[in-house]
């Protein structure tokens, strides 16, 4: 067959998702779809208590045990491993040993597998634990005054400073003693849950020596590394692999190492597969949440409104164990400056211990917090200053040959210009101020901008230290002659990777997309490309495939050009392996230098009508353009920034965790509640194409940056309504009457 | 206590032996091997384990076994049809698939079949017909798409049709 110039019809253009017939016609297998016959169902006995001493678990003797399988951590060292979920520091333990400390509520202590959900269940209430009970810190304030210690000296998990523009604090404060006048914050945005629609679920079972792990996840080389320190074993001694993924947004990031070591242990001890499946109240009150966090900004401007100067601290919840809450304070704090010039910054980001479940990833990682704080100081500046929002973000953004806080020169695909110029085209004139809603109840309405960036890939050296691979093999096929297979660790949950890596494929080699195959990302079949996080998945692991295929579509060309005649022989192979795109260096001693390799940009405008009755928020207009780069395929991309925007929106108005001594007080999707079709107005979403020239046909990251900004946006929104700040998310109907004395209608 | 329970699953008649007061859902999914039905709360919040019932979208969490004593089942299996040995999918299948309103898939059988009865009864109509799929799914959750291409697609089926 003829191979078409390998530049590619398919890139660009809205193919149908590679996996969407099976998921419209409800063939696509998750984990509780998966037949496993024979398999025990797994249940975590959990704490009850936020801060304790566990002196002894105890089997109730009325209860018949003879069909139940029962673990604890006592298990663990027996089998020859660690008592550790693996990750960044090796202070989580699987299960919490007797004789151990329990750190958070619905922390696991142990666990029961049986033949039915309904027995598992029944045993798991037969357990009882013994604990003493210690004083809990259940705040950030209460982690800041160090009065209980949970974590050295001073509960601070991990610290960051960035300066920039000066030298110590005493050039921070003449930088500020300068200043015409000094805009000044203090924000606060709450936990927010991933509420993925399947919840996490793992199947686990043992094949001689080598222990198999399947399910629900983003990272399987996360399970694979956790799972050789609670085994003790060496790289072939598990196997991990992903079924159909249904969300992830980083709760899938980290916990699967977690779930899926419970049921692994489960499995040995059972002599069968078990399989944990979580009910939603479990899977809200027990897993990862986005870190709560307070950000207090202060903005030196001169007489004409410029900015000379910041000045901010970063405090976030870090819940019970580390996790991965020091690469998101680092992201949270390279963020926390924004898109915007100023010569002079100093940021200090502190993450604290707390007796909270831990938190962990979600989309934005660290960002979406610290935009929130940036983008209202920003506003307030804009107001005093009275300039219009939009034409005082453009006066101060950041473009080509400005640095950024770490000093990061910016030296392409800078989309500044680009995504303001595109909302200004369609905002139109702002809503009419005052209406009836449909009850009769006065309406008053009001509209708000955000301009923001997101890093795309991993911070810093991240790449460099990960080096993520890729393999593109050229294998035979029956019917057609040959296919095109990729085979990488990076995983589907939803977003869309197989659709995308098979146009990057198909459009390097020159073949239609039927032509292309994305292997399921299994361990021992796929190199580790990396995680499914940061954004990196197109841009970062994308780039490989396609230089992989391009070099496979080289031999073949180099070969006479027929690859149905090369790989009679076998299969052909080519890897690729990350290398940084020239000039980008970070120091990770002193925080400066190219912390991302290239920003994605975006600004986000909307407009809110208030009932001044209820209290209550509604969008009733949301523009978001984003500079992608390039959208290779533009539905998956839409897909991808309008998913972003509603968690955004919902966490604004909506998403809040409620903590009750240190326990979810609200796990459960009736009150613990995230947007419907009702709640969410119709979206004008503007990709905006600024190309990286390291991507994949000049494509970067689009994940996260969509959760960074809307947030912002609303409350400046409800804020231009009611002529008085809101500086702390939720913006529930109850904290819109209860700022009444503070509105000015006028 | 287990009962014999007769009724059409997906226009074929069924009968089983179970207790009447397992959860539709359950019976579904494990007597049936119906996995196309989703489990996603457990409290009828998410919307997606919808099935209709003698026409009708319900939560198939809320719903006893017992109570669908000689009723008609249609889940997402049963939404497309067979021309030969073709798979002719329903016009919100489709449209799902070419407007991008499927991403995780796990909401996408319960919005399927809740939106395949609506623009089959004739709901989706009128000027304001994005608004009204708003409402008319209004029970269903998808974490991953903010909505719009699933309006979108239904809107577009319904016109289809």
């Amino acid at each position: 067959m003829e191979l078409s110039e390998p530049v590619g019809e398919a890139v660009g253009r809205s193919l149908p998702r590679v996996d969407g017939v099976a998921k419209v016609t409800g063939r696509a297998r998750y984990l509780d779809d998966v037949d496993a016959a024979g398999a025990w169902h797994g249940v975590t006995v959990r704490s009850t208590v936020a801060h304790a001493d566990l002196d002894a678990l105890e089997l109730d003797p009325a209860f018949d045990w003879s069909q139940v399988v029962v673990v604890t951590a006592a298990d663990i060292a027996a089998g020859g491993g660690k008592n550790l979920v693996a990750l960044l520091e090796d202070d989580q333990p699987a299960l919490v040993p007797v004789g151990g400390r329990i750190r958070h509520v619905d922390e696991a202590v142990a666990l029961v597998a049986a033949p039915t959900r309904a027995l598992a269940f029944a045993a798991a209430a037969a357990v009882r634990q013994r604990v003493t009970p210690r004083p809990a810190v259940l705040s950030i304030d209460d982690a800041l005054a160090a009065v209980t210690v949970l974590h050295g000296a001073d509960n601070v998990f991990k610290r960051f400073m960035i300066r920039k523009g000066h030298g110590d604090d005493a050039g921070l404060d003449a930088a500020f003693a300068a200043a015409a006048r000094v805009v000044e914050g203090e924000y606060h945005t709450g936990a927010q849950e991933q509420m993925y629609i399947e919840p996490q679920a793992m199947l686990a079972w043992w094949d001689g020596a080598t222990a198999r792990v399947t399910g629900s996840m983003q990272c399987p080389f996360y399970v694979h590394k956790a799972m050789k320190a609670l085994l003790g074993c060496e790289a072939d001694g598990v196997v991990v692999s992903q079924t159909v993924t249904g969300g992830g947004f980083g709760g899938k990031e980290e916990y699967p190492s977690v779930i899926a070591a419970h049921a692994v242990l489960l499995a040995r001890k059972a002599g069968r597969p078990v399989k944990i499946l979580y009910d939603r109240d479990e899977d809200i009150a027990a897993t990862t949440k986005r870190h709560p966090a307070r950000v207090r900004h202060r903005l030196a401007l001169d007489a004409r409104g410029t900015p000379l100067a910041m000045d901010i601290d970063v405090v976030m919840d870090g819940g019970a164990y580390v996790t991965l809450s020091p690469v998101v304070l680092s992201r949270g704090v390279l963020h926390a400056a924004g898109p915007y010039k100023c010569p002079v910054v100093r940021i200090v980001g502190r993450v604290m211990a707390t007796n909270h479940p831990p938190h962990g990833a979600f989309r934005g990682f660290g960002a979406p917090q610290t935009t929130f704080a940036y983008e209202r100081q920003i506003d307030e500046a804009a107001r005093m200053c009275g300039v219009d929002p939009l034409v005082y973000r453009r006066r101060h953004a950041l473009r080509s040959g400005d640095t950024t806080a770490t000093d990061q020169e910016l030296t392409w695909s800078v989309g500044s210009d680009a995504v303001l110029d595109a909302v200004e085209r369609v905002a139109g004139p702002p809503p009419v101020r005052d209406g009836t809603a449909a009850g009769g109840a006065a309406l008053r309405r009001g509209r708000g901008l955000a301009f923001y960036f997101h890093g795309a890939g991993f911070t810093g050296s991240g790449e460099q230290r990960l080096a993520g691979r890729v393999t593109v093999a050229l294998v035979a096929d029956r019917d057609d002659g040959f296919r095109i297979e990729v085979r990488s660790s990076s995983t589907d949950i939803g977003q869309g990777a197989i659709t995308t890596f098979t146009q990057i494929a198909a459009a390097a080699f020159g073949v239609d997309g039927s032509r292309v195959t994305v292997v399921d990302p299994s361990t021992e079949k796929v190199p580790d490309s990396g995680p499914t996080v940061a954004s990196r998945t197109c841009m970062v692991v994308g780039a490989l495939v396609e230089r992989a295929t391009r070099a496979l579509r080289g031999r073949v060309d180099a070969a006479g050009g027929d690859p149905a005649a090369l790989v009679a022989g076998g299969e052909l192979v080519e890897h690729a392996q990350y290398e940084p795109p020239p000039g980008i260096h970070f120091d990770d001693a002193t925080y400066t230098g190219a912390a991302y390799p290239v920003f994605g940009w975006a600004a986000c405008l909307v407009d809110v009508a208030v009932d001044l009755d209820t209290g209550e928020v509604a969008i009733e207009r949301c523009v978001h353009a984003v500079d992608v780069g390039k959208a290779i395929n533009p539905v998956v991309v839409r897909g991808q920034i309008e998913g972003g925007t509603v968690q955004a929106l919902g966490w604004a108005l909506i998403e809040k965790i409620v903590y009750r001594d240190g326990k979810v007080a609200n796990a459960s999707m009736t009150n613990c509640i995230v947007p419907t079709f009702a709640d969410t107005p119709e979206l004008e979403t503007l990709l905006v194409e600024v190309p990286y020239p390291y991507g994949p046909h000049g494509a970067k990251g689009v994940g996260e940056i969509p959760m960074d900004g809307p947030a912002a946006a609303v409350a400046n929104a409800v804020g231009d309504a009611l002529g008085c700040r809101f500086d702390a998310i939720p913006i529930a109907p109850e904290d819109v009457l209860a700022a009444r004395p503070r509105w000015r209608l006028a | 206590v287990s009962e014999e329970l007769v009724l059409e699953v997906n226009g074929e008649a069924r009968t089983l032996v179970v207790s009447p007061w397992r959860r539709l859902l359950d019976v579904l999914r494990e007597d049936l091997r119906l996995t196309g039905t989703k489990e996603g709360c457990g409290e009828g919040e998410c919307g997606a384990c919808t099935v209709l019932l003698d026409g009708q979208p319900v939560n198939s969490c809320l719903v006893a076994a017992g109570q669908c004593a000689g009723r008609a089942v249609v889940t997402v299996e049963g939404l497309a049809r067979k021309d030969g040995g073709a798979e002719i999918l329903h016009a919100v299948q489709r449209a799902l698939i070419d407007h991008g309103g499927a991403q995780c898939g796990i909401c996408t059988p319960g919005i399927a079949v809740c939106a395949a009865h609506c623009i089959d009864a004739g709901l989706v109509a009128g000027s304001d017909a994005r608004g009204r799929v708003r409402e008319l799914l209004a029970g269903n959750i998808c974490r991953c798409t903010g909505y719009q291409l699933i309006v979108e697609a239904v809107v577009a089926a319904a016109g289809a049709k």
